[in-house]
């Protein structure tokens, strides 16, 4: 005797978050059935393995029904198909567009091609993702790339609306379209050290200060918040009279000096590297305007800025000082007139730098 | 020129893309009714047009209004090719019809297509303009409301009940129509769809003219069943009971029926005068009764009561000239007014196999009436037998193997009360208060003591100790809601298989009809055991299934037991073993003994039936037992001296074996039910009254391929009762989160598909027999309650005490001493196995139209003690999902109410057929996968059908038909649902949680105007 056909179908449909869990993480129906087993589920009840098997199947079935629908979220709210409580509805979306940080760290900045999909079995391997999880968090990535690619507007906005996801994980997903459509260098060795929520962050920052959309103006170009806007790294070219101009850059050094004396412990160190350190972050900015450049944007503040500090020993603390007064001593500079610009671009260095100053 | 439909066609979403191309689409729509049809204009590229079309009107008759759907194809425009059909939508514009339902059908409706299932939705306006009709002989019958609902529906009041009305409509099958051997699949299923909903409708409007002709306004109980006849046809036919309903207006002084919120008054009662005393009972009140019976003459002042005697003897013979008017006093409602019912006699039946005649003339049903009629005539005389002049909860059914076909009806026989039967009856609700019965007066028995039908064991009503009740009593009704209780109900079941020889025509049929009275006695047989084991004395909503498969009969009878408070306690079970000289098997015996005995302690605890210990007190029977017993014999049949034959030989030792075999079954599983879950099969769980609003409807489907061609019977009943059993503890798994609740209305069906599906055309035969079981319309019910602790059930080997057990086969004589504990007492196989003997010899006689026996099941319950109280901790659960989704939240439940909530409108009746198929089996996921998105979508063109009428829920719904083909080899597979229920609008009771059990009537009424604002 053998089941052939086994199905269970409710009105309100009933959705167990740990088997969608499991459904998600790629798990075949048998494997899930041991997961739920060990997991002691079965506990208190009266059933059998059998039972668990042919509740998994329903609830994988019903998932595999669902998730043509959860990839545009909003026909999730308006189909008819299945009666899903608007709780249940935003668990389900959440839970589907919700992606494995180590998953994310490696595909981060890679262009989202035929390509680079083909090479998930790779990233499946060396992160311990099932392939068909990869695929899933690949192809989420993707949906939402392709349909805000398109639209004007706020990124994160664009991407709540149209995928009805929670703030948090929408500036998640911004944070990844904006580092796939500029193609930020992220996988070298050098970077390792750095976590998706600390890219994520730089993104917010690079998206909420850099690009057209960061000046509140909408309606003039497209694409707004996915690129970089062009006038604004035309202008940091600009600030290379920071460095080039010799009394400048003495007179900028002395007028830090004179701030962090006595405050920190690092002085001298500090006082030691003003030049190559002052020459590191105007040269980044200078380059920006080459696309090559700004793919390295992330490796070059490593190596030219967060190296020499970290093998200098500097604090979190002195870290903030540091910019802090590098930052403001420029406005002193009466010879220096890029005051809008360099707040512009030291605001986002700055809060990157940050972030990005740990082990 | 009686009618003007308009229809207007808004806007379509979610279209698929069917220009690969552009992965666009031009879609355009036609809609159809009748011969005429309509188009928008193309909407061009894109997959939410927005047609926003003028009102298409069709000038049209009523007739036709009641018969044919409105018919919407979208279609994707080609300039090219012929247009492709995205899909249709099919309303039914019935509800418009009558004045008091829904006005306008306005919402979105899924596309659906028989081959891709749903395909985006259709926004859609549909009004009727109605003209006075003038014609005195008109066709039409607009304006008569149906409902599925199988009680006097919540907002209404029955001013008249006038009864029975059926018809039946038979049709070729388009499926079986030479055309379709060239014709498409998805045209064959289109065809057939409409021809059904043309079906419906027409009969819809015969039963109509039928009410109107009676003088009524409205059918309750409505219950429409396909037969798929194969290639002798298609046969429609519907059953319903036709009343005269006039609208409560809410908030006006009268008293909704309290059970609309799911709590029974009488419960409260702290008094609980009735003292029982527990007997031995043993008894076998099932009868194979041939269709002779004589009118017993009913009254005879035997049955009625003292207090009241001769204005009930005047009742009585005014309902029996009110009804004796009728042909077939029969009514398919479950649920009555208060004081409707009487009395109660017990379960007829009646079945009758027929062979499928091969050639059919459409234009004569006389056939298939003949059949019926013959089957209501039998019921009928039952019901006389029994003392009763009407049938209530009764309903018919039929299972077809090839052309084998078993029609079977069932009913209680009852004895009611005839003011509502008579023209210018006032109020029922104002008389029920001064001619209130007493609570238990329906359990007594309405037939003559000295001249029973069956036998059975009376004694003194245990709860007004003047009348004499039956010690079990069996009905296919609710339990009605003035009914004393003790403890909790559970559901029962009895399963049985039972091979067959694979035979054809004649002989086969001769074949089969020879089973049926051995698997109706069989499966009598395991409910009472099981009712015994449970410590409980009747049986609720008793529903038997008997189906026909090429090599089996699968029998599956379902009720939910309870423990009458009017009724005596039931007997213990005693078995006994065949060969008393092996000590070591005495010893099994005896620890046998214990379990069971123990079993029905567990019961009772589990059940919570504390029946009062009171003081003991002898019955005085008029007659000494023996001699009484004597009496009963004389009357009946046959040679019933012969009663006392031994159990020991023959076939019978196999069934012996079997009841002793499902016994066990029982004793293991029960003892490890999962606490926290009650299962019952009529409406509400008795004995559990505090009901939450959570609520959550299901269905299930499971098909079982056997892989062992010569199985026997106990191997089958073996499976087939692991089966049920995994299919309950699935239940409740996938619903653990539930707990505490209940399932009600659990309603199970079984069915045989035959080896060599129908058609041949697209399915090819299969090898093995599977077995089919199709569980629909099951519904949870979220209820408060206290959880029980689990009892310790030791699992021992059943394998072992499977062969070495037996049920004692003598009867122990009855003992009438009252005991504490409830006492043991053995069942009685000879005389039944002598009736079906005789019974059988009669069969031989007829041809191959063999009409089956029936069922009588006695009798009737008093209340004594009503339950002090329910240990409800109340774990108060606020699970309410928050609405407000873009989508109407739409409730579907196979109750007639929705607890804790008050119906304000009944919006009309839905009745959906859908075929769909597939010819990529593998690619939607195997069977199913297939099943399991059809089903989706069935439930989603309900909710939407409903939510366009304006409703946000379906009560009383049913999935009437599921009928599932597959061909795995050819990657195909076909399913046929039939759905129906009531669309109704319900609003929330008042917020404030806990509302007392006894409310006034003042404020019910207050409350449930302040629903309605």
């Amino acid at each position: 005797m053998s089941v052939e056909l086994d199905v269970f179908v409710v009105n309100t449909t009933i959705m167990d978050e740990e088997v969608y869990q499991l459904w998600l993480d790629g798990y075949t129906v048998n494997d899930a059935v041991k997961v739920r087993m060990e997991g002691g589920v079965l506990e208190g009840c009266e059933a059998s393995a059998e039972v668990l098997h042919s509740d998994t199947m329903d609830q994988y079935r019903t998932f595999q029904m669902c998730e043509r629908l959860l990839h545009s979220p909003v026909k999730l709210a308006n189909q008819l198909l299945f009666q899903i409580p608007p709780h249940r509805q935003v668990m389900l979306i959440e839970r589907y567009y919700a992606f494995d940080s180590v998953f994310v760290r490696e595909v981060l900045g890679k262009k989202l091609s035929k390509g680079t999909k083909k090479d998930l079995d790779d990233v499946s391997a060396k992160t311990g993702v099932t392939l068909k999880s990869c695929r899933r968090q690949f192809d989420n990535f993707k949906r939402v790339f392709k349909v805000v690619e398109e639209l004007k507007g706020p990124l994160v906005e664009n991407i709540r609306q149209h995928f009805l996801l929670s703030d948090k994980l929408a500036r998640d997903y911004a944070a990844i379209v904006f580092f796939a459509n500029n193609r930020f260098e992220t996988g070298k060795k050098k970077l390792h050290y750095l976590t998706f929520q600390d890219f994520a962050f730089c993104a917010g920052q690079l998206i909420s200060n850099w690009t057209v959309g960061a000046l509140g103006d909408y309606n003039m170009v497209e694409d707004m918040d996915v690129d970089l806007e062009k006038e604004f790294l035309q202008d940091l070219k600009e600030l290379k009279i920071l460095i080039t101009d010799r009394d400048l850059l003495d007179q900028h050094k002395s007028l830090v000096c004179t701030a962090l004396r006595g405050k920190t412990k690092a002085f001298n160190e500090m006082e030691a590297n003003f030049k190559n350190l002052s020459r590191g972050l105007v040269n980044i900015a200078a380059k920006l305007t080459n696309t090559k450049e700004v793919r390295d944007f992330f490796i070059d503040l490593v190596e030219k800025f967060i190296e020499p500090c970290r093998s200098d020993k500097w604090t979190a603390g002195d870290m903030r000082l540091y910019l802090t007064h590098y930052t403001n001593s420029a406005h002193v500079l009466d010879t220096f007139k890029h005051q809008v610009v360099w707040d512009r671009y030291m605001g986002v260095i700055k809060s990157c730098i940050l972030k990005m100053y740990h082990d | 020129m009686p009618g003007k439909l308009k229809a207007k066609i808004v806007a379509g979403r979610h279209l698929p893309v069917m220009d690969r191309a552009s992965d666009l689409t031009d879609a355009f729509v036609e809609v159809k009714f009748g011969n005429t049809t309509f188009k928008t204009d193309v909407y061009p590229k894109s997959l939410n047009p927005q047609w926003n079309s003028e009102w298409f009107k069709f000038e049209v008759d009523d007739e036709d209004l009641q018969d044919e759907p409105l018919q919407i194809t979208v279609l994707d425009h080609d300039t090219y090719s012929a247009n492709d059909a995205i899909g249709k939508v099919y309303i039914d514009i019935d509800p418009l019809l009558s004045s008091e339902a829904a006005t306008v059908i306005s919402g979105w409706f899924p596309i659906y297509d028989t081959i891709h299932g749903i395909r985006g939705e259709i926004n859609v306006l549909v009004k009727v303009d109605l003209f006075n009709d003038l014609n005195r002989f008109r066709q039409s019958s607009c304006g008569v409301k149906f409902f599925c609902t199988t009680s006097i529906p919540r907002c209404y009041r029955a001013a008249l009940v006038h009864g029975f009305v059926e018809e039946l409509v038979v049709n070729e099958d388009p499926e079986y129509q030479w055309i379709d051997r060239i014709r498409t699949p998805r045209a064959s299923n289109e065809a057939r769809q409409r021809l059904i909903s043309l079906m419906s409708g027409e009969l819809q409007r015969k039963i109509g003219l039928k009410v109107l002709e009676m003088g009524g306004n409205a059918v309750v109980g409505y219950l429409q069943c396909f037969d798929l006849e194969g290639e002798s046809g298609l046969v429609v036919r519907a059953i319903g009971t036709a009343c005269t309903l006039d609208k409560l207006i809410p908030g006006s002084e009268i008293k909704e029926s309290p059970l609309a919120h799911g709590c029974r008054s009488s419960h409260n009662s702290p008094v609980h005068s009735a003292c029982s005393s527990q007997r031995l009972s043993h008894s076998q009140n099932f009868s194979v009764s041939v269709p002779t019976l004589v009118f017993t003459g009913m009254g005879s002042g035997i049955s009625v009561g003292k207090e009241a005697g001769p204005l009930k003897t005047l009742l009585r013979q005014q309902a029996q000239s009110a009804l004796e008017q009728r042909e077939f006093p029969f009514f398919t409602l479950t649920c009555f007014p208060p004081g409707f019912l009487v009395h109660i006699g017990g379960v007829v039946s009646a079945r009758s196999v027929k062979l499928l005649d091969r050639i059919h003339n459409p234009d004569e049903p006389e056939t298939r009436d003949a059949w019926w009629e013959e089957i209501r005539q039998e019921i009928k005389s039952h019901a006389k037998a029994l003392g009763c002049h009407a049938v209530v909860g009764y309903s018919e059914s039929t299972t077809i193997c090839e052309e084998v076909c078993i029609l079977s009806a069932s009913g209680t026989a009852a004895m009611l009360n005839p003011r509502f039967m008579r023209e210018g009856s006032v109020c029922v609700y104002s008389r029920f208060d001064d001619a209130s019965p007493p609570s238990c007066g329906f359990c007594h028995i309405p037939y003559d003591e000295f001249n029973m039908p069956f036998p059975a064991q009376l004694t003194y009503c245990y709860h007004c100790r003047r009348q004499k009740v039956p010690d079990v009593l069996f009905t296919t009704i609710d339990l009605p809601a003035e009914a004393a209780v003790t403890g909790k109900g559970c559901l029962i079941q009895a399963r049985l298989c039972r091979t067959k020889k694979k035979a054809q025509g004649e002989v086969n049929a001769t074949a089969i009809s020879n089973l049926l009275p051995f698997m109706e006695y069989e499966l009598h047989t395991q409910l009472m055991n099981k009712l015994k084991l449970r410590c409980m004395n009747a049986l609720f909503g008793l529903r038997i299934q008997i189906s026909v498969g090429e090599n089996m009969l699968l029998g599956l009878a379902s009720a939910t037991g309870v423990y009458l408070s009017a009724l005596p306690a039931p007997g213990g079970i005693q078995i006994a073993g065949k060969t008393p000289s092996d000590l070591s098997y005495d010893q099994h015996i005896s620890t046998m003994q214990k379990r069971i005995n123990d079993t029905i302690a567990m019961n009772k605890e589990l059940y919570n039936i504390h029946p009062p210990e009171c003081i003991e007190e002898v019955v005085g029977s008029p007659i000494p037992d023996r001699q009484r017993s004597r009496l009963f014999r004389s009357t009946s049949e046959s040679s019933d001296e012969l009663s006392e034959l031994d159990l020991s030989h023959g076939k019978k030792d196999a069934f012996v074996l079997e009841v002793c075999y499902a016994l066990l079954r029982c004793l293991s599983i029960y003892l490890s039910l999962s606490p926290g879950f009650y299962s019952c099969n009529t409406e509400v769980m008795p004995g559990i009254y505090n009901w939450t609003s959570g609520l959550q409807m299901f269905t299930s489907v499971r098909v079982y391929r056997l892989n062992n061609a010569n199985l026997t019977n106990q191997g089958l009943n073996k499976i087939f009762t692991d089966l049920c059993e995994n299919l309950l503890k699935s239940l409740y798994f996938k619903l653990r989160s539930m707990i505490p609740c209940c399932l009600c209305h659990l309603n199970f069906t079984v069915a045989v598909p035959e080896e060599e599906l129908i058609q041949v055309r697209r399915h090819t035969p299969k090898n093995t027999s599977p077995i089919l079981f199709i569980f629909p319309i099951n519904i949870l019910v979220k209820i408060k309650l206290c959880v029980f602790v689990c009892f310790p059930g030791s699992g021992e080997n059943e394998e072992q005490l499977q062969f070495s057990m037996e049920l004692c086969g003598e009867s122990t004589s009855s003992n009438n001493q009252p005991t504490a504990k409830p006492s043991v007492s053995s069942v009685d196989y000879g005389s039944f196995a002598d009736r079906c003997s005789t019974w059988l010899e009669l069969l031989r006689l007829k041809a191959h139209t063999i009409r089956r026996g029936s069922v009588k099941t006695t009798s009737s319950s008093e209340r004594c003690s009503p339950l002090p109280e329910v240990r409800s901790r109340s774990l108060r659960s606020t699970r309410s999902l928050p609405c407000g989704a873009p989508v109407t939240v739409v409730k579907m439940t196979p109750l007639s109410f929705l607890p804790r909530t008050r119906i304000v409108k009944y919006l009309g009746i839905i009745n959906m057929f859908f075929i769909r198929e597939t010819t990529s089996l593998r690619e939607e996921g195997g069977v199913s996968g297939f099943l399991h998105s059809f089903i989706a979508e069935v439930f989603a063109m309900v909710r939407a059908h409903v939510a366009a009428l304006g409703g946000n829920a379906v009560v009383s719904y049913s999935m009437k038909e599921c009928v599932f083909m597959e061909n795995p080899n050819k990657n195909q597979a076909q399913c046929l649902i039939n759905v129906s229920g009531d669309a109704v609008i319900f609003v929330r009771e008042s917020d404030q949680e806990a509302i007392p059990p006894l409310i006034t009537c003042g404020q019910t009424s207050t409350t449930g105007a302040d629903g309605t604002t």
